[in-house]
């Protein structure tokens, strides 16, 4: 006779039965208006909003990491330069407030009307060592938001190649320049690609955050997200609950879909650390 | 090939290499031995530059290893050229150190793709046929993870064949083994040593040393303490701390 888990079963049945009462009280609850919920979920404008949700999470992550391997490896160097400048940065972008650093970028064009790139205080006449970068009031907001959200996600980003990098074990470089191979090569064919395998779950993680990080995106002020558009639809139509449970259900939808596309990336940089793994070509 | 000469190695105050000096000749075979900690891993890894030496020159087919001369003055090499001087050394490590997200053959030829830009087809048929050689054609598919130590010591032999060194350098290849899988390792290198390549073993196999060695070092508390042919020091030495080693290891 196997095992019997009478006690795991109990449970499991107290927990069902708490969540149908949840459920069916929901649904005849007034408050939460279940045909305005109908109506608006599937509204062009929600939807369109949420595209540009996707698309700042997506675009801000791209850079991210990108800036973020970049930090995390120059940590790791030996160059004092390259060392200090990503220590800077990490302690600038991760110990100020992600809202904080988005009004800032969107006060930024106001603070700094002209940006003079070059060596100043030398003029030979109208001709200077520079130039002038007049910065438009009317930049784009959308790539202000991009801007600020990659600059406080790239931080926390090094930190976890940082970790992905110390995982590796020291004898995988030395193997590595044991071949001949430069620094580079070593990290880009070696040791990358075998932190990858500890990057990816956190920065799994770090995405689905991003997701909803972008909700302060307000603060730049960009009003075109998903949690703007439906609160200001609710602002019209005096109904803010159905429209969050709106914005609630496509957070959750991006979110089931970006949770599955990191189960294949997890499993496409776990090869050759499973002794099972299915022996491919 | 290799003649090094007075090499001293700190680590904070603690001197691990102190004046060793050791020549091997091309097509020699010379084997380290020594108790653990006498600095004989240290001493092999300095031949490749993975250490820098404090004092000394080593030089290897007549290059100095990791410093240029001029002047009378030697100048340390940048970490760029340094990496060239290592792909005519190859190396084999106790713990393998193979690539674990590569195949036994991507093992094999990514210092012929990425270093000498091989064309990939090419790399693998090279690559196939190193595979052979040690015994492992038919794993060529296999990650590192799906091999015994033995077949994964033999993959990283290969990989360091593949770069066609002039000198091959072995730190105790043997040593993280199950036993009856140390033969098949010792079995390659003793094919290799026949194809006359020169080689320099760091070894606890004293089997091995007396079998294939042209010469062998004994070294303790970072001092070449006796050398000499096979016979003479794992045979008769004669110095007290060479007997005492022997007494406990053979």
């Amino acid at each position: 006779m196997p095992l019997r888990h009478y006690k795991r079963w109990a449970v499991a049945l107290l927990l069902l039965v708490a969540l149908a009462g949840i459920i069916v009280d929901a649904a005849s609850r007034e408050a939460y208006e279940w045909s305005a919920f109908r109506k608006y979920l599937l509204d062009g404008r929600v939807i369109k909003a949420s595209l540009v949700t996707l698309e700042l999470t997506l675009l801000s992550m791209f850079f991210a990491i990108i800036l973020g391997v970049a930090l995390g490896v120059m940590r790791r160097t030996e160059n004092p330069i390259f060392k200090n400048f990503a220590w800077l940065f990490i302690w600038i972008f991760r110990g100020t407030p992600v809202y904080v650093q988005l009004v800032f970028w969107g006060l930024f064009s106001t603070i700094y009307k002209e940006v003079f790139i070059g060596i100043p205080w030398i003029h030979f006449g109208d001709f200077s060592l520079g130039f002038h970068l007049t910065l438009s009031q009317t930049a784009s907001l959308f790539w202000i938001a991009v801007l600020g959200l990659t600059l406080n996600e790239a931080a926390y980003m090094a930190e976890i190649v940082r970790g992905g990098l110390l995982a590796v074990d020291s004898g995988q470089e030395e193997a590595a320049k044991s071949i001949g191979m430069s620094s580079l090569q070593t990290m880009r064919y070696i040791v990358i690609p075998q932190a990858m395998r500890v990057i990816i779950p956190p920065t799994g993680n770090e995405v689905i955050s991003m997701l909803k990080t972008t909700s302060l995106v307000t603060a730049v002020p960009l009003v075109t997200d998903l949690y703007a558009r439906t609160r200001d639809i609710s602002n019209e139509t005096y109904n803010p609950i159905p429209l969050l449970l709106v914005a609630c259900t496509w957070y959750l939808f991006y979110t089931t879909i970006l949770m599955a596309a990191q189960y294949f990336l997890e499993k496409r940089f776990g090869r050759g650390f499973n002794r099972n793994a299915v022996i491919s070509a | 090939m290799v003649d090094a000469q007075a090499i001293n190695k700190s680590y904070g105050s603690h001197k691990v290499l102190k004046d060793v000096s050791l020549t091997v000749k091309p097509g020699e075979v010379a084997c380290i031995i020594g108790p653990s900690g006498s600095g004989k891993s240290t001493f092999l890894r300095c031949i490749n530059h993975l250490e820098k030496i404090d004092a000394g020159r080593i030089f290897v087919d007549g290059q100095i290893i990791g410093y240029r001369e001029a002047h009378g003055k030697l100048y340390e090499l940048r970490e760029s050229e340094a990496d060239i001087q290592r792909r005519d050394i190859g190396m084999v490590f106790q713990r393998f150190n193979l690539f674990p997200h590569m195949t036994a053959l991507d093992n094999v030829i990514a210092g012929l793709i990425h270093v000498q830009k091989v064309d990939k087809k090419k790399a693998e048929v090279e690559g196939l046929a190193l595979l052979e050689r040690v015994g492992l054609g038919n794993k060529s598919t296999h990650f590192p993870s799906q091999l015994s130590g033995g077949q994964q010591q033999r993959v990283a032999i290969a990989r360091a064949l593949a770069m066609k060194p002039k000198l091959m350098l072995f730190d105790e290849p043997t040593s993280a083994l199950d036993p009856e899988l140390v033969g098949d390792v010792l079995q390659v290198m003793k094919d290799l040593a026949a194809t006359g390549m020169t080689m320099i073993v760091v070894t606890h196999e004293m089997g091995f040393a007396r079998e294939v060695a042209d010469s062998v070092f004994f070294m303790d508390e970072g001092v070449v303490v006796e050398s000499g042919t096979p016979d003479q020091v794992l045979g008769n030495p004669q110095e007290a701390r060479t007997r005492e080693f022997l007494s406990k290891v053979l």
